[in-house]
């Protein structure tokens, strides 16, 4: 068979004492859009960096129109016209689009013509409907309009091949059918997809094909039309997963335990992005916090954790005025615990051994320290129990928590914000980047906190997990709430309407 | 056979020692001599004979404090350069203690000198903590310029008004002899500093092994986001760090005027601020190696010149080797250690030997 298209042949990656990729057969055949589906950890991003060249296989071949070919770099990638569009965009955002494609395009010698590669983008940009101005810098573009630019990147150095990371995954929820839209039209032009992601319902939307990828292997091969994405699902972690239907008991308490009351902060820009935020949480209640990104959600969130200075309004902890306590005496003596947004910016020191990621809250307390003293043999002890209860799968307590996967990283970081007892749990995406099984095992986490009486601040992009898990939904637009509402009155019309800013009266 | 690549790439900074000594012997056999007899000359006389340890520790008490003046706030991110300066206001502070307060028991004067000498220094480390913390001004270059302003400063003060009457030279009046630091080896210059220096080493280990203040600062120096997540006052930490080390370089200073010099010269540290930072670097930053880093360096300065004296060097030579070693180590730094590349090399090559002793058990069974 001398199949047009790409074609992997029992590849094998290993890394140390881990079998990351063990004997992976794919076959994509020119023109077709194919997903890879998989957990995290499960190898779907090392399979793609070995086909782009940044990782060499340990063994097995990789088929290009029915040649053996050997991809040693990015660039010799790029000449067999496969490009790569990462997850975190790789764009210079100080520089205008036509700038940003230019960059590092091999054979342009001494002289540079901007216009006329601002002429060919435009028309290339227009054979496939992307309607984008070459001369706008990255900066002033939303993400949707970034992630083009990255694609036009590729299609400029004539790439028939395109392989995107969890493409979505930066995307609002309106730009995401946008984005599946312009996909179809590159497959229509003759170009191959291959794309990353764990989102079921996109696989099903728009690919042809899609692997499930396991424990660094094959565990199903299938075509998308008449595959219920349940059953993707379920070959994903091998086991059936509840996606939506979380049981939740009713709620125990109607003792208000946070009250916010016309919260403003700023953002790093100085530019006011919280514009007066007012709502009260309950004890043992999750309420959620709905919108699509930048509209203040993390701001909110760093406010609350004393993170961030406030400019004006209050914030009582169980009737205490807290507004003016700082990060330590909120973590501490007030019991307030947040799970950060950005996982590896924030939330932990990747350098630093797992026991270590885990004492970072309490480090200055028992059973972490006494008198000043660390107490290493106790921090492992802990740990130890939490990798068991929480199941976070790893080496050893003293393996740098890098090499982890984010998953693995996320349950650490619950175990060690839960664990301490808080009485108000602020969670910022805490399922980004996770699969579906994580996502299961954070929500479970985040349902037995609230069991025990935690007030639980909730804050997602993903609508679907809000409407899960949360007792109430907030939706923010523009530095305001523009509406709480229960999960059952949230028709999408409905949401739609507090997401675009459109507020109501009636407060629940 | 992992372990050992794994010690063998620890001890790095040695093997760029010796690489640099290969290297430097060629430096001499070029200048006309030979290199064994040099090298001979160097560390029999730096570290063999008892005058030349003694020179070797005295030399050992300003560059291991100043070496840990540049460790301690590394391992926080902020890069000192300014231990020379440092080291100069604690020389003058010191010295202003013991040569302007009434005179009074040694008991009470000599810490006195000591606690104004980290003061001096410590002032001085502060300045640039304080706008790095509040004003977001780049460390290295305020430490840097600080420098030249103490410089200057002593060179004023020991030239002007402290200046002794009648001296050839700006130098201030000799400190008394009861406010001198005690010495370790009779007869010879080496005192106490390098003790001191010493213990502030293991002090400085032992913070930053099992303390929480010092898992609070390392946590600063790798990730300031997560350290002000977790509650810790990065700022007013940073303003903390500046102060004790350049309180650190200050006892530099100190220890040179009380244990050494006796009197407050103009320029009386010839860069052993800058020395400092090669020490930190050969040290990797760990308090523990930083007397064996300072101890060699030491070594080949004082050796250096017995090497120029013993067999006629210029002392050109002796300089470039001392440069030699400061690049190779740099350079030896930057290799990073990938335990699946050398696990693969490993497995390859016994899977090589054992393909070759196939091999040859086939040809020897042809043979037969």
């Amino acid at each position: 068979m001398t199949a047009q298209g790409l074609r992997l042949e029992k590849i094998t990656k290993t890394f140390g004492d881990f079998k990351a990729l063990d004997g992976i057969d794919l076959t994509v055949p020119q023109g077709t859009v194919h997903a890879i589906l998989g957990e995290n950890g499960a190898g779907k991003t090392t399979l793609m960096n070995i086909l782009y060249g940044l990782y060499q296989p340990d063994g097995g071949r990789i088929m290009l129109d029915g040649t053996p070919q050997k991809i040693g770099s990015p660039r010799r990638a790029m000449d067999l016209g496969i490009g790569m569009i990462h997850q975190h965009l790789m764009l210079v955002e100080t520089l205008t689009v036509v700038e940003n494609v230019v960059l590092g395009l091999p054979g342009q010698g001494m002289r540079l013509s901007l216009d006329e590669h601002a002429r060919k983008l435009s028309a290339l940009a227009d054979s496939f409907g992307f309607d984008i101005d070459p001369h706008q810098a990255v900066w002033k573009l939303p993400m949707g309009m970034r992630q083009r630019v990255e694609i036009l990147k590729v299609l400029y150095r004539d790439a028939r091949i395109i392989i995107l990371d969890e493409p979505t995954s930066v995307l609002a929820p309106n730009e995401v059918d946008a984005f599946l839209e312009g996909l179809r039209r590159l497959r229509a032009a003759g170009k191959t997809i291959i794309f990353i992601s764990h989102k079921l319902d996109e696989v099903a939307a728009v690919a042809d094909r899609v692997t499930v990828l396991r424990r660094g292997a094959v565990s199903a091969n299938l075509p998308v039309a008449g595959t219920p994405p349940a059953e993707m699902a379920r070959m994903m972690v091998g086991r059936d997963v509840v996606l939506t239907t979380l049981e939740k008991s009713p709620m125990t308490s109607d003792a208000v335990l946070v009250s916010v009351r016309d919260l403003k902060a700023r953002d790093n820009r100085g530019t006011e992005a919280l514009k007066g935020v007012s709502f009260d949480i309950h004890a043992g209640e999750i309420l959620g916090v709905a919108g699509v990104d930048g509209n203040g959600q993390a701001e909110l969130a760093e406010a609350l954790t004393g993170l961030r200075p406030v400019e004006a309004g209050t914030v009582k902890l169980a009737g205490e005025d807290i507004t003016a306590a700082g990060v330590y005496e909120r973590r501490h003596r007030l019991g307030i615990s947040f799970v950060p947004e950005d996982r590896h910016g924030t939330g932990l020191v990747l350098d630093l051994p797992v026991y270590q990621n885990a004492m970072i809250r309490d480090f200055r307390e028992e059973p972490f320290s006494s008198g000043g003293l660390l107490k290493t043999a106790g921090a492992k002890a802990v740990t130890e129990d939490w990798v068991r209860r929480y199941d976070v799968r790893l080496q050893s307590v003293d393996q740098a928590i890098r090499f982890l996967s984010g998953g693995n990283q996320q349950k650490l970081i619950f175990a060690r914000e839960v664990e301490c007892r808080p009485r108000l749990l602020v969670i910022m995406q805490p399922c980004k980047g996770l699969d579906v099984g994580a996502i299961e095992a954070v929500h479970r986490t985040v349902l037995a906190e609230r069991e025990r009486g935690t007030a639980i601040l909730y804050i997602s992009t993903e609508l679907e997990h809000i409407l899960s898990v949360c007792d109430r939904v907030a939706v923010m637009c523009a530095g305001r709430i523009t509406g709480i509402i229960a999960p059952e009155e949230a028709t999408p019309d409905r949401v739609g309407a507090l997401l675009g800013g459109l507020a109501e009266a009636e407060v629940a | 056979m992992l372990l050992v690549i794994q010690y063998i790439y620890v001890l790095r900074p040695v093997w760029a020692v010796l690489a640099a000594l290969l290297a430097g012997a060629g430096l001499i056999a070029v200048a006309g001599v030979n290199p064994v007899d040099a090298y001979g000359a160097l560390f029999g006389g730096a570290f063999l004979d008892y005058y030349g340890l003694a020179s070797t520790l005295a030399k050992m008490s300003p560059i291991l404090l100043a070496g840990l003046a540049v460790i301690v706030p590394l391992r926080v991110g902020l890069l000192n350069i300014g231990a020379e300066g440092q080291i100069y206001m604690g020389g003058l502070f010191s010295s202003m203690a013991a040569l302007l307060l009434p005179e009074m028991s040694p008991l009470l004067q000599v810490p006195l000198c000591v606690l104004a000498g980290a003061l001096g220094g410590g002032l001085w480390g502060l300045i640039p903590g304080y706008l790095k913390a509040y004003r977001g001004i780049n460390e290295v270059i305020i430490t840097i310029l600080l420098n030249f302003i103490a410089i200057n400063l002593v060179s004023y003060v020991a030239g002007g008004p402290m200046m002794q009457e009648g001296a050839p030279y700006p130098y201030s009046q000799e400190i008394r002899e009861g406010l001198w630091l005690p010495y370790i080896m009779p007869q010879t210059d080496a005192h106490l500093g390098v003790v001191a220096g010493i213990a502030l080493c293991l002090a400085a280990w032992f913070v930053f092994r099992f303390t929480t203040v010092g898992f609070g600062l390392g946590m600063i120096g790798k990730n300031p986001a997560a350290a002000t997540y977790s509650g810790i006052r990065v700022r007013r930490n940073v303003v903390a760090v500046m102060f004790v080390a350049g309180a650190i370089g200050g006892l530099a200073g100190t220890f040179e005027v009380l244990g050494l010099k006796h009197r407050l010269y103009h320029l009386f540290s010839p860069g052993y601020g800058f020395d400092g930072i090669v020490v930190a670097f050969l040290a990797q930053l760990s308090p523990l190696m930083a007397p064996i880093a300072a101890f060699f360096l030491s070594g080949l300065k004082v050796g250096g010149l017995i090497m120029q004296r013993a067999v006629g060097l210029e002392s050109t030579v002796v300089e470039a080797i001392q440069g030699l070693v400061i690049i190779f180590v740099a350079a030896s730094l930057a290799f990073r250690f990938d335990r699946g590349n050398w696990r693969r090399l490993l497995e390859r090559r016994r899977l090589l030997d054992a393909g070759l002793a196939e091999g040859f058990a086939n040809n020897s069974g042809g043979k037969s």
